[in-house]
């Protein structure tokens, strides 16, 4: 089984590389053979069928739902409206207008939440996977240890922060100063920021070790003979060569801390300004059942998403491939493609 | 002979810094739940207390749980429902479409499975803004099916990639023996793949049902029966004898109930569970 098994590491994928072509044909031939193409569509139809009821028809809905305002009293007939009323761009003119501060705040805290905390996780994780590179007694029991905080529900992490935050917490024991972590005010964003970096951090270390262990151990020898530094070796063979796999984390990660709710809803608590995130602010308007400004908010931060997703992934497909878009194709012909690749 | 023993020392303590690192490595991943850990077993009377050790012991939060004020066994159950059919439902649609993607040539292949990796970036709260209107409007509003069908658009994705993946890996010759001693592809899957595939697929089981089991923002939007809530969403409205007292205690507790079952699953299975997160790449 082993010596059919295709290696996904980097320098082995480049070694492969000459002798795809042959191996190439031969496959397609022999999975095309099996009349596949109607298996293929009886086996993906219920896949997509579902997706489509539970994401794209909702991101229909919440479009159509934007243009419209709340029921209620009828300027014009002074009766009370059983349908909501059509008002075309209204809900997003108030929202970036009369509205716009809350919205622009929101705005600023995912954006802040999402960087500063992206940015720690980077580099605590990168930290951590070339610790655990290194230890060779006791790896398997550094990964359970790792796997828990990635374990823990986000909601029990975020009451499990809230009572180290607490005014008489431990936070406060082991700084000796009385911070009320969890009111209003840049402490709370960094009791936010500390919680979400505690529970992420180990997740990107994982990724960046599984692209550590791929990295043959001649190249590191062979720069040691040179007599590069440590500093050296690290900067110009292992980032490189890990930049793959954390560019990936990163974008995975960078997509959930935009969308971040849990975290900050239950540390610090709704409504409050100085942690209120885009999906908090949609959630809490249509928990008030004004579903017109909620779906303008949803929209907003789905084209959001999907922007930054987009600028990462061209940036990421550059990074891939060395800039030119037939590599790119060529390099994910046999190989299965990673997961930033696909997503070009 | 000065040169070696001082080559020896430094090497020593490379090691030694080494040790220290791994050791701050763990404290860090470990320390924040063993404090919940900690703090579950003190007595209400000493919460605020700063030992690492609780004194005495008390297993009086655990107690105070399964009253029946707090309904908590009843979250715990919704929870189970509600993760382990996502769970169920996701596996199951997940596995065809994951071998066709790994298996099979057909149009639109990379197209499809962009589109499927995509919504796993969807934002949650874009869903369930929408949802939350449509299910009201038809009475579902407090239902399990009201939190199962949005977290389909999480789960199904993750499993589908998971699963593709753990495919990709096994060599197509399997199939290939199984057809030249007569199977259909259809009974080389029943009954090559899918028993070898058993691993791929425990494992994709267990990460699409840790992210079902935390999933929160849903859960939150879709009840307002406390009696219909999940475990998360009912310990994070945990209300104590006052309302001006948080019953740190309690949720403590509920929280070291709620994650144990998960940790004892990535202690037993943190081999393959690492494998199929750096496999999928996938949260």
């Amino acid at each position: 089984m082993t010596d059919v098994e295709i290696p996904t590491g980097t320098a082995a994928a480049e070694a492969r590389r000459p002798s795809r072509t042959p191996v190439r044909g031969l496959r397609t031939r022999s999975r095309a053979t099996a009349g596949s193409g109607r298996m293929a569509a009886l086996l993906v139809s219920p896949t997509l069928l579902v997706l489509m009821i539970v994401v794209l028809y909702p991101t229909v809905m919440a479009l159509r739902e934007s243009l419209y305002g709340p029921k209620g009293l009828d300027p014009k007939t002074g009766f009370i409206r059983s349908t909501e009323p059509f008002v075309g761009l209204k809900n997003y003119a108030d929202i970036l207008g009369a509205a716009g501060d809350r919205f622009w705040n929101a705005f600023w805290n995912t954006t802040f939440f999402t960087v500063v905390t992206v940015g720690l996780e980077t580099v605590i994780g990168v930290a951590m996977a070339l610790i655990m590179h290194r230890a060779f007694s006791g790896r398997a029991l550094v990964r359970a240890g790792i796997l828990v905080p990635w374990a823990v529900p986000t909601a029990i992490s975020a009451l499990l922060w809230r009572w180290i935050f607490n005014s008489d917490g431990i936070a406060n024991a082991l700084i000796g100063h009385q911070i009320l972590w969890t009111t209003e005010g840049f402490h709370a964003k960094v009791a936010v920021i500390v919680a979400e970096v505690w529970k992420t951090a180990p997740f990107i270390g994982l990724l960046v070790l599984a692209g550590l262990q791929v990295i043959p151990n001649e190249v590191y020898e062979a720069a040691r003979i040179d007599g590069a530094s440590a500093l050296r070796r690290f900067w110009h063979i292992t980032l490189p060569l890990v930049k793959p796999a954390l560019l990936v984390a990163m974008l995975f990660r960078c997509m959930d801390a935009l969308r971040m709710f849990d975290l900050p809803y239950i540390l610090i608590g709704a409504q409050k300004n100085s942690v209120e995130t885009l999906s908090m602010l949609a959630q809490n308007e249509a928990s008030n059942v004004r579903f017109g400004p909620a779906s303008a908010y949803a929209v907003l931060l789905f084209l959001y998403v999907f922007l930054v997703a987009l600028a990462f992934v061209r940036l990421l497909g550059a990074d891939l491939v060395g800039g030119t878009a037939g590599g790119r194709r060529k390099r994910t012909g046999l190989w299965f493609p990673r997961r930033a690749e696909v997503t070009v | 002979m000065t040169a070696m023993t001082s080559r020896g020392t430094t090497a020593k303590r490379r090691g030694r810094l080494l040790y220290v690192g791994v050791a701050a490595v763990v404290a860090y991943c470990l320390a924040p739940f063993y404090w919940m850990l900690v703090s579950s077993l003190r007595r209400t009377s000493d919460i605020f207390d700063t030992s690492l050790v609780p004194s005495p012991v008390s297993f009086e939060n655990y107690r105070s749980l399964f009253g029946a004020s707090q309904g908590f066994t009843r979250a715990l159950l919704n929870s189970l429902v509600v993760a382990g059919i996502t769970t169920v439902l996701a596996l199951l649609l997940a596995t065809f479409t994951a071998y066709a993607m790994a298996r099979l040539e057909f149009r639109f292949k990379r197209l499809i499975l962009t589109l499927v990796i995509a919504t796993s970036m969807f934002p949650v709260v874009s869903i369930v803004v929408p949802l939350l209107k449509l299910f009201t409007d038809i009475g579902w509003i407090n239902t399990y099916q009201a939190m199962i069908v949005p977290s389909m658009s999480f789960a199904l994705p993750l499993a589908v990639w998971n699963l593709t993946t753990f495919f990709r890996q096994m060599p197509d010759e399997l199939e290939h023996a199984a057809m030249v001693d007569g199977c259909t592809r259809g009974q080389a899957f029943r009954k090559v793949i899918i028993p070898l595939a058993a691993p791929g697929i425990f494992t994709t089981a267990i990460i699409t049902f840790i992210a079902a089991w935390n999933e929160f923002l849903i859960a939150l939007s879709m009840t307002n029966r406390p009696d219909m809530q999940t475990a998360p969403v009912a310990i994070s409205k945990f209300t104590g004898a006052t309302t001006y007292e948080t019953p740190f205690g309690s949720q403590m507790a509920a929280g070291v109930l709620v994650t144990i079952p998960l940790v004892v699953m990535v202690l037993l299975f943190q081999r393959r569970i690492v494998a199929g997160l750096t496999a999928g790449a996938a949260k």
